[in-house]
């Protein structure tokens, strides 16, 4: 399908595929400045998204045909110029990541328009559009130094965004500033960690590193940086115990924001962490494979374990959904600590599926939201009467979390267990299992509040969510039906993304 | 008048802002040749409106600029970073390829100091935009609670 939609795909799109996916939010990011009212913002936001969505998919068919697509950015050869290097790995979460952001877009208006004070909505569309440009950009990239310059443009952004939620609930300020500092000392590691590979190789290229680490392996030089990197790449993408920072900023932003952010940008950093941890430096290092044995195994199996707990005692909704979040990047954490194939695998495919749950679930929130204005479980208490259609998505979206047959989690839960045990860690499979049984109560909470009690406000009676926030919400849950009946399509992409960083390995 | 033993600063500041001004725009066309360049000089012409709002009061400086004009002077900066990039493709070139800018004889190089001139613009009017907005954000600010309700 993706191959008959490249041959339609003209020329120019097919040789700038990969900097236009970048550069058409970003241009539309500036012109959303001089717009006058929200509205034409919010169209040109679900332009801008939709364009780059339609390089993302030429990106995905090139990548599909012809393998890897490298792009000298402003004619400069690599690895002394920027290089925009698109491979299965990194094709799949443009895809991703441009796929949410025009959904997200589409459904946004509703939200936005309740949410956000009229004289700041066109503005607030133009960062949302420098968001999307710094996540698309940092998935794109092959330099390390401006995979850094595009973390910290999606960052700042989202810190605006994140703040903007301060007209609903002022704790939005102080959440934040807490994400602010959070992500600034996550992103400073990061740089100093890059600076240390410099010092050692002289290089700033991803490739290229890749080609000179191997022989640099006893320096202390790049095991410092190593460090570094993992540290810093780990605090974007909400590793525990570095995700301090999530609950709050996803609790108190504005609900459209919150349902982007869950749906990309720990998935983004994630991805990075991959990239380093795969094709900068190799799995076969030994300073490295101590760390997936002494760090990421322990520390995703406590993700999972003591954010389950937490989310269960959360008396909100959302911020039940942003443990639940760290949790599931703990799952994803494991099948990259496996450090094989399979493993890789299982975890971007959870990555995937993760993104599709959690943003239609957020997105349900955000209708609910928009309706009654509450977020605690207290307030979802008979909503499955007066709004069916919101939550019966919701409930789909959940039992796809929990892992229920036929939903999308379960696929990536099977596959991941398949790894575990394919590596003979019994106990680790115990330990998905055992946190399923943790989803199971603490989204079993809310669905019994939302289908079982009487409403909690019996006067708002039949207040379903506007159409406009339905359709997206409907798409994100029968993609998680369709993945759950017939994961073959998306398993392949992660197969491949995962074969792509193995068997080329330094050569790529 | 109460004001009057801030005379010397007022005639200094006058004095020196047409300066910084120009000082900046120096700044930014030897840029592509010897130090300086669009950030610094975006600094320099921000930090000269600054002064200004120092001396003269924030309400005349937002008078001289507004702060939408800054934020759209921002905008426009970026705009123009990435819409010389559009316009090399336009060309035939890679994305913000100078050479492809337009058409010239072999050897020349007046694509690529069009292309570096303008990029630097771009910086210039972000950098600027960026900071003035910052600094009216910060000084127009008022207590959301008055001292008195403390």
């Amino acid at each position: 399908m993706i191959e008959a939609f490249v041959s339609f795909a003209p020329g120019w799109a097919r040789d700038h595929a990969a900097p236009l996916a970048v550069a058409i939010p970003m241009l539309c990011s500036t012109l959303g400045v001089f717009l006058p009212n929200g509205r034409l913002a919010w169209f040109l936001s679900i332009l801008a998204t939709g364009a780059s969505l339609l390089m993302a998919l030429v990106l995905m068919g090139l990548v599909q045909n012809e393998g890897i697509v490298s792009y000298a950015m402003g004619g400069w050869e690599p690895p002394a110029g920027i290089e925009f290097r698109i491979d299965a790995l990194n094709a799949m979460i443009i895809l991703l990541v441009t796929a949410i952001a025009f959904l997200a877009a589409v459904f946004s208006w509703p939200t936005v328009n309740a949410e956000i004070r009229e004289e700041k909505q066109n503005l607030f569309y133009s960062a949302y559009l420098v968001c999307v440009t710094g996540l698309v950009g940092v998935s794109s990239t092959g330099d390390a130094f401006n995979l850094f310059v595009f973390l910290e443009i999606s960052s700042i952004a989202t810190y605006v965004l994140v703040a903007l939620g301060a007209r609903r609930d002022r704790r939005a300020l102080p959440a934040a500033f807490n994400y602010l500092v959070m992500g600034t000392l996550g992103a400073t590691f990061y740089v100093i960690g890059v600076g240390f590979l410099f010092a050692a190789t002289g290089t700033l290229n991803m490739n290229d590193f890749s080609q000179m680490i191997p022989q640099l392996t006893d320096s202390r030089t790049v095991q410092a940086g190593f460090a570094f990197i993992i540290v810093g790449l780990g605090l974007k993408a909400a590793m525990w115990p570095l995700h301090q920072w999530l609950p709050g900023a996803y609790n108190y932003a504005p609900s459209f924001v919150t349902t982007f952010l869950a749906a990309t940008a720990t998935k983004v950093a994630l991805y990075a962490l991959i990239r380093y941890l795969f094709t900068v430096f190799k799995p076969d290092f030994s300073f490295e494979l101590a760390s997936f044995g002494l760090i990421f195994m322990p520390l995703a199996a406590a993700a999972m374990l003591v954010c389950s707990f937490q989310a269960v005692f959360q008396s909100d909704v959302r911020r039940t959904l942003a443990y639940s979040s760290v949790a599931q990047v703990g799952y994803m954490l494991l099948g990259v600590s496996l450090a094989t194939a399979a493993g890789l695998t299982a975890g971007l495919f959870h990555l995937v599926n993760h993104a599709l749950m959690k943003g239609g679930l957020f997105m349900a929130v955000a209708g609910v939201v928009l309706t009654y204005q509450g977020t605690r479980v207290y307030d979802f208490a008979g909503l499955g009467r007066s709004a069916p259609w919101t939550m019966t998505a919701f409930a789909i979206c959940a039992l796809s979390l929990i892992g229920v047959p036929l939903t999308a989690g379960f696929q990536s839960k099977i596959a991941l267990l398949a790894a575990v045990f394919a590596n003979g860690w019994w106990w680790a499979a115990a330990l998905i299992v055992f946190s399923s049984v943790l989803a199971v109560l603490y989204m079993g909470r809310i669905l019994e509040a939302v289908f079982f009690q009487a409403p909690a406000n019996p006067r708002k009676q039949r207040k379903e969510a506007p159409l406009l926030l339905l359709i997206p919400l409907w798409i994100l849950a029968l993609a998680n039906i369709w993945i759950g009946i017939d994961p073959a399509p998306v398993f392949d992409l992660a197969d491949d993304a995962s074969a792509a960083v193995f068997t080329t390995g330094g050569a790529r | 008048m109460n004001s009057d033993h801030h005379v010397i600063l007022r005639v200094v500041s006058k004095l020196l802002i047409p300066l910084i001004t120009i000082f900046a725009f120096y700044v930014h066309f030897h840029g592509e040749y010897s130090p300086g360049g669009g950030f610094q000089a975006g600094v320099i012409f921000a930090v000269g409106i600054i002064l200004y709002a120092l001396i003269f009061g924030v309400p005349s400086a937002l008078r001289l600029v507004p702060a939408g004009f800054a934020r759209g002077l921002a905008a426009t900066g970026v705009l123009l970073y990435a819409g010389v990039g559009v316009w090399a493709l336009f060309g035939g070139g890679n994305y913000l390829e100078y050479n492809a800018l337009f058409e010239e004889p072999e050897g020349g190089h007046a694509a690529q100091h069009t292309g570096i001139i303008l990029i630097e613009l771009g910086v210039l009017f972000g950098v600027a935009g960026s900071m003035l907005t910052i600094f009216y954000a910060f000084a127009g600010r008022v207590a959301e609670i008055s001292d008195e309700d403390w």
